[in-house]
């Protein structure tokens, strides 16, 4: 009997480390959210959205250009992003078995993995040596890389969600196959693809290491593509190491901000596909 | 109602109107030339960052760059040792401290815990996935290393100082403070790989033991850990490899300093991070190959290690071969 004893004993023992595992992780994320809101939110007013960042000491400034920056580049990579990452998706999921699939899902899957760092030193070597200038264009394609391979194994899975008797129903009545994929298979797909793509977004609103030195910084409006551009990740950081408390400061109210745009895309990627795939017929 | 099948096109019946289908052709070419522009981005990754990189061995040598400690941009000296050093060392940091909290945690989610809570933790590994890894850095470098410098380390120093790991002052930058913002990191990777692979352990295993009289740690100890040992490795690997690649949160907290030191306490500096800071102000195609080069040796490892992983998550997934199953 005192042997079963020990044994409940240690039982409880590890339920308690796995209970404690969980606060290990959810404390710093709590101290995290709820310091960023609240050191965040003194300095949120409607000028930190629209002006220009100001030199240090002078009242008021905001981070206005470096959010169209970060809008800005963002869509430049989706210009690439989307058709590539969405078209390697649907190859994936529709012709993906074979052996060239394999080999196109492993490259996406090891690919997704390379560091943001790395990708932007090849966007560097793509545009910014080649034109011999940072500019907003560098910004967006080593974003446009980062985006690629994970959007493209998202996409696959969203479309695989999408039930087989569909497709068969389809073909049964004699639509040619071609007709199937895009009418019926993708259209039942499409909220989880939206998804996907605003999961990369959000993701690529939140790199930095890749602006660094392809985008650069910019003290003022830009949205001419070939010029250096301020990004709200970038600023943050710029702000965060500089040895001044009111950029200080502001680095958490911008950094409230990115939270905000960030947490909004990914509700509402959730949201979507939560709608659709409940929705979808079975 | 037939049972749903989930037959990719590939495999479905092929109609008398596929072979000859105009359309059908042009869309199966369509995608695969999709498909296959993902290989020639991945070409096309590797070339670049050869060609910025080519400068940096011609001149100065594989041999000399990997292994000397010198860095100095000025004299165009440049040895990759203490990055790389500084790399591994805040890397396998983070991976001691993630492992178990991750491994405890995915197993909160999938065994132990209440009900009720699953659902809760799940979503704040999302979110600790989903926030932006410079703010991580602001939140490490103003509450985390004061934290670190006042707490932590004079208490370490206190009770472990004899170790060469917690000697010198205790200024909170450095290798600790990376390593540690480092776990709170990947710790969402791993949790989720493992607890996929946790999902892949067939019922029947864990039932077994329990109805030979294990309680539930032993039936997990017994059936569920090592089945599942080699899908944990993977997800240790691949958070390992978001380590190392890690940029932002690392180069705010890690002191940037291209010395070698064996305290935990002092500053050091990463791959990543020197790419980040010097890239942008480097003074010359020898100065931007090298730091290039740096780019492609934490892109090998990365690789390598993600290659390993993927494939040690995928033999887990498709289940031991013979007697286990």
């Amino acid at each position: 009997m005192n042997r079963l004893r020990w044994r409940k004993g240690v039982d409880l023992f590890w339920t308690v480390a796995s209970g404690a595992a969980v606060l290990a992780a959810v404390i710093p994320l709590a101290s995290l959210l709820w310091l960023v809101v609240s050191h965040g939110i003194g300095g949120l007013t409607f000028g930190f959205f629209t002006s220009l960042p100001t030199p240090v000491g002078e009242p008021g400034g905001g981070v206005g250009n470096a959010i169209v920056g970060t809008f800005f580049m963002v869509g430049i990579a989706s210009l690439f992003a989307l058709p590539a990452g969405v078209g390697a998706g649907i190859f994936l999921a529709e012709k993906g078995d074979g052996k060239l699939g394999t080999i196109v899902r492993f490259t996406s899957e090891v690919l997704s993995g390379v560091p943001s760092i790395v990708i932007g030193i090849v966007a560097y070597g793509l545009v910014v040596a080649r034109m011999k200038r940072f500019s907003a264009l560098a910004g967006g394609v080593a974003l446009a890389l980062l985006m690629v391979p994970s959007l493209a194994r998202s996409t696959e899975e969203f479309i695989r969600l999408v039930p087989g008797a569909l497709r068969e129903a389809s073909l049964a009545l004699g639509v040619p196959s071609w007709k199937t994929s895009l009418r019926v298979v993708l259209r039942t797909a499409l909220g989880g693809i939206v998804t996907a793509v605003l999961l990369a977004v959000a993701r690529a609103a939140g790199e930095t290491a890749p602006l660094l030195f392809t985008a650069l910084n910019n003290q003022y409006w830009n949205t001419n593509p070939f010029q250096p551009t301020a990004s709200l990740t970038v600023q943050i950081y710029n702000y965060a190491i500089s040895p001044y408390d009111d950029w200080h400061q502001k680095a958490w109210t911008a950094a409230l901000v990115l939270l905000l745009l960030v947490g909004l895309l990914n509700l509402v990627a959730r949201f979507l596909s939560r709608n659709r795939l409940h929705g979808a017929p079975r | 109602m037939p049972q749903p099948s989930n037959i990719p096109a590939s495999q479905a019946p092929s109609t008398p109107a596929r072979a000859g289908n105009p359309g059908d052709r042009a869309w199966g070419w369509g995608i695969t030339i999709f498909g296959g522009s993902l290989l020639v981005v991945a070409g096309l990754i590797l070339y670049e960052l050869g060609r910025v990189a080519a400068p940096a061995w011609e001149h100065i040598g594989l041999v000399k760059f990997l292994f000397s400690s010198d860095w100095d941009p000025v004299q165009e000296k440049f040895g990759a040792l203490p990055f790389i050093y500084g790399t591994l060392v805040t890397s396998g940091l983070a991976l001691l401290i993630a492992l178990p909290v991750s491994v405890g945690l995915a197993l909160f989610l999938s065994e132990m815990g209440p009900r009720s809570l699953r659902v809760p933790v799940a979503y704040a590994i999302e979110v600790l996935a989903a926030i932006p890894s410079v703010i991580y850095g602001l939140w490490g470098l103003f509450i985390m290393v004061p934290w670190l410098r006042e707490s932590v380390q004079p208490f370490l120093q206190k009770t472990l100082g004899f170790l060469p790991l917690f000697k010198g002052p205790p200024i909170g930058l450095g290798y600790m403070a990376a390593g540690t913002i480092l776990a709170l990191m990947i710790l969402p990777t791993i949790a989720s790989v493992t607890i996929e692979v946790l999902k892949t352990v067939p019922p029947a295993l864990k039932e077994g033991a329990l109805a030979l009289g294990a309680t539930r740690w032993e039936s997990i100890r017994i059936s569920v850990l090592p089945y599942a040992r080699p899908g944990i490795i993977g997800a240790s690997l691949l958070g390992l490899g978001r380590a190392l690649g890690e940029t932002m949160a690392v180069t705010m907290v890690i002191g940037n300093s291209p010395e070698i030191h064996a305290s935990l306490f002092a500053p050091g500096y990463s791959l990543p991070a020197v790419i980040a800071n010097e890239f942008a102000e480097a003074t010359g195609d020898v100065h931007v190959g090298a730091l290039a080069a740096l780019g492609l040796v934490l892109f090998g490892i990365t690789l390598i290690l993600n290659a390993i992983a993927q494939l040690l998550v995928e033999a887990v997934a498709r289940g031991p071969k013979g007697a286990r199953s």
